[in-house]
């Protein structure tokens, strides 16, 4: 497959604290990849690697078939989490400072930023000095400066935060326009909703690697496998009972619209589909069942505390033996 | 990469430049520093004496006719005691002379109503001091006398020219100590003012978190390298603005103050006036000043810069910045000593160590010094600065994505050596 970036085996210690252990990500040319994983797992390292901004005690970073260098900064635009502007600056001339650093002529980056000021409808601010503005309002200005040189790649590092729905919708929509466009983006989030909605791929960090990566929607069905829901008509008690040897979870859900009652089953490892089927067919008269797909925040908190309780009981084995 | 460099001196300048408070300054500074300089003589005008009537009782009876009195001072015999004097509200004072004065010039009192001003003391005692040399000189029955005792005056005024410098230049060391302490001042003030305008500068960036949207377009390196360079080239906008300025008022004021009956009356004063207004002198001063302040300041604003990135605030800057403050200072009292005695060794050690080196040496160069002295400290200064700003970029690099912990020196030490 094209990758744009590839990340091979990251390693980065500082003083004490490991930020990464041997992570490698392959990004798809073209593609939304999601870089998901708890506070401090060490996403924004990796991204500060990918943009040739830390350099990896490690492992290397190919951009667009080559080792990346200083020179492909121009190819890359990054939204930094933490993010600010200079207060005292105007916003245009502002802009044209940042879009100046990327690379832009002065007359282009004007003409490049009216255009983009007239479509997310903020030109009246050209003017005003950046400390007037509210914390929404610059974060759209540095949504601007990010993308305003095309870049091949986009990071935006937890774009939504501090955006309301309206705004937080605009961004969505600007960054599938310019994924249509032919540009890749990278974004760090948790903000789970947005990644079904426009991830194609993800790889989640926890604890400074890689425990999860893969397309959303091959994820979901694999986490997804043992997840049922069932509606028919009988006795709920009767069915939980004969579903007990195959099920390792039983949640009685309410009625449907037709009136069946439902049950939500989780297979047990041994168990399959046909099983189900045929246990439950033989006690209530089913009406229909279906794979419930986990969201993203189920895969989310399956894959950490997996990945978590494997950690703990590498680094104590005492406890396990005690258990 | 070299014309982002360039993007964010320009800003950096700039921004600057443009302020009010940096034009304010740029322009009131000198106006300032001419009226200081300028006010004491204005006192000394304004101040004159005040119109005073003086009553004189005059018991040696020699002295009084010889008052003369001034425009502001009317001398008035009174024949009355002093108590009726004192009792006659005409007067604003009562000078009563002793009947020995002229052998006992002490014995004169000026009894006064309110305060009077130094220079109407300075009238009556020069006065009285002329009448009673008259009469003593007379005493001794020799003509011309007066005449004689001008003639054998001896003003000596030691002209000191320097055998070990190719140049035939006069120097004095008054001028010398002056000119130096001075420069050794503003060195000074520039390199802490503008040093640390560079460190708070960068913690205000680091604050704003615009730091991160900065250093996603160009290496941290550059953006540090500019904003020194950005920096420096406003003071040095101030330094050539002041001086032209003040050149101008110098090359204006100098000429008539030379010309003034008060210093040519004083052939040390001359001399030095003389040696200010020599084509050249000042000129080579100036640049001498411009070397050291861009070398120390390249120097010292690499130091501040590294501190800048570790901290969060400007209040956990200053145990940090205050190690970097240290040199600074100890270069400025380690002056005060050597411009005493500039050509001893300590003088040249401290001059040649750049730590202390600018402001040394700009001690030491009114004196006129070797010129491979001046070079070789200007190359240890500037290469100093290299290796600096290189283990500055180092600490940067890691220091502006530090949040939360106060960092002591041996972190910065560490961060130093992170790849």
């Amino acid at each position: 497959m094209d990758n744009i970036i590839e990340a091979r085996n990251i390693s980065k210690i500082y003083t004490g604290h490991t930020a990464l252990d041997d992570v490698s990500i392959e990004v798809p040319r073209g593609k939304v990849y999601g870089l998901l994983g708890p506070n401090g797992a060490g996403k924004t390292t990796l991204i500060r690697i990918i943009n040739h901004i830390t350099a990896p005690d490690r492992g290397e970073v190919i951009f667009d078939g080559h080792t990346l260098t200083a020179d492909d900064i121009v190819n890359i635009g990054y939204l930094p989490e933490e993010r600010g502007l200079y207060k005292k600056m105007k916003v245009g001339e502002q802009a044209i400072f940042f879009a100046r650093l990327k690379g832009l002529s002065k007359a282009d980056a004007t003409k490049a930023l009216k255009e983009w000021f007239e479509r997310l409808e903020i030109s009246q601010w050209w003017d005003k000095k950046v400390e007037e503005l509210s914390k929404g309002m610059a974060q759209k200005v540095q949504f601007i400066v990010t993308v305003l040189h095309r870049p091949k790649l986009l990071i935006f590092d937890e774009p939504f935060s501090g955006f309301d729905p309206i705004n937080a919708n605009i961004l969505k929509r600007e960054m599938l326009k310019l994924r249509d466009e032919g540009a890749t983006i990278i974004f760090s989030t948790h903000n789970m909703g947005s990644v079904e909605e426009l991830c194609d791929n993800i790889t989640l960090i926890n604890r400074s690697h890689n425990i999860l990566t893969g397309n959303v929607t091959e994820l979901r069905h694999r986490y997804g496998a043992k997840d049922f829901e069932l509606s028919y008509v009988g006795n709920p008690a009767e069915l939980q009972n004969v579903l007990s040897p195959i099920a390792a979870e039983f949640e009685l859900g309410g009625l449907d619209r037709d009136g069946n009652a439902l049950a939500k089953v989780t297979l047990r490892d041994t168990s399959d589909l046909r099983n189900l089927i045929s246990a439950a067919n033989d006690t209530v008269a089913l009406r229909g069942f279906r794979q419930l797909l986990p969201t993203m925040d189920d895969i989310f908190i399956r894959a950490v505390k997996e990945s978590n309780s494997a950690d703990s009981q590498l680094s104590n084995p005492e406890n396990t033996s005690a258990e | 990469m070299k014309s982002s460099v360039g993007i964010i001196i320009s800003r950096e300048y700039l921004e600057r430049v443009k302020r009010k408070s940096f034009i304010i300054t740029t322009i009131l500074m000198p106006i300032l520093m001419i009226a200081l300089m300028a006010a004491p003589t204005l006192f000394l005008l304004l101040g004159g004496p005040e119109n005073k009537t003086i009553a004189v009782i005059d018991d040696s009876g020699v002295v009084a006719p010889a008052l003369k009195g001034t425009d502001e001072i009317v001398f008035v015999p009174a024949s009355s005691n002093l108590d009726d004097a004192r009792a006659n509200e005409d007067f604003d004072a009562i000078l009563v002379i002793g009947r020995d004065v002229v052998e006992n010039p002490d014995n004169v009192t000026l009894y006064s109503r309110g305060a009077t001003s130094i220079m109407t003391d300075q009238v009556i005692s020069s006065q009285i001091e002329d009448a009673i040399e008259d009469i003593r000189l007379k005493s001794y029955n020799i003509e011309n006398l007066r005449q004689i005792m001008e003639e054998v005056k001896a003003d000596v005024r030691l002209s000191t020219i320097r055998i070990d410098t190719d140049e035939d230049t006069e120097t004095s060391s008054g001028l010398a100590y002056g000119l130096g302490m001075l420069m050794d001042m503003l060195l000074y003030m520039f390199i802490l003012i503008y040093g640390q305008m560079v460190m708070t500068s960068i913690i205000e960036e680091k604050n704003n978190r615009v730091l991160e949207i900065v250093v996603s377009s160009v290496n941290p390196t550059s953006l540090m390298l500019g904003k020194i360079i950005g920096i420096g080239l406003v003071a040095i906008t101030q330094i050539v603005i002041w001086g032209v300025l003040l050149g101008c008022a110098s090359g204006w004021c100098l000429p008539l103050l030379a010309k003034s009956s008060a210093v040519m009356e004083e052939p040390e004063l001359a001399g030095m006036f003389g040696q200010l207004l020599a084509p050249g002198f000042l000129i080579s001063l100036f640049v001498y000043m411009l070397l050291f302040f861009i070398g120390g300041y390249l120097f010292y604003s690499s130091i501040y810069a590294a501190v800048g990135s570790a901290v969060d605030n400007i209040q956990d800057a200053s145990q940090l910045s205050s190690i970097a403050t240290m040199p600074v200072i100890i270069g400025i009292v380690a002056s005060m000593a050597i411009i005493q005695d500039p050509n001893s060794s300590l003088a040249f050690w401290v001059s040649i160590f750049p730590f202390t080196s600018p402001m040394a040496m700009m001690s030491r160069v009114p004196f006129g010094i070797p010129t491979w002295e001046v070079i070789l400290s200007l190359v240890i200064l500037y290469l100093s600065f290299l290796a600096m700003i290189w283990i500055s970029a180092k600490i940067y690099r890691v220091g502006i994505f530090m949040y939360g912990k106060k960092p002591n020196f041996a972190d910065l030490i560490r961060w130093a050596r992170y790849k």
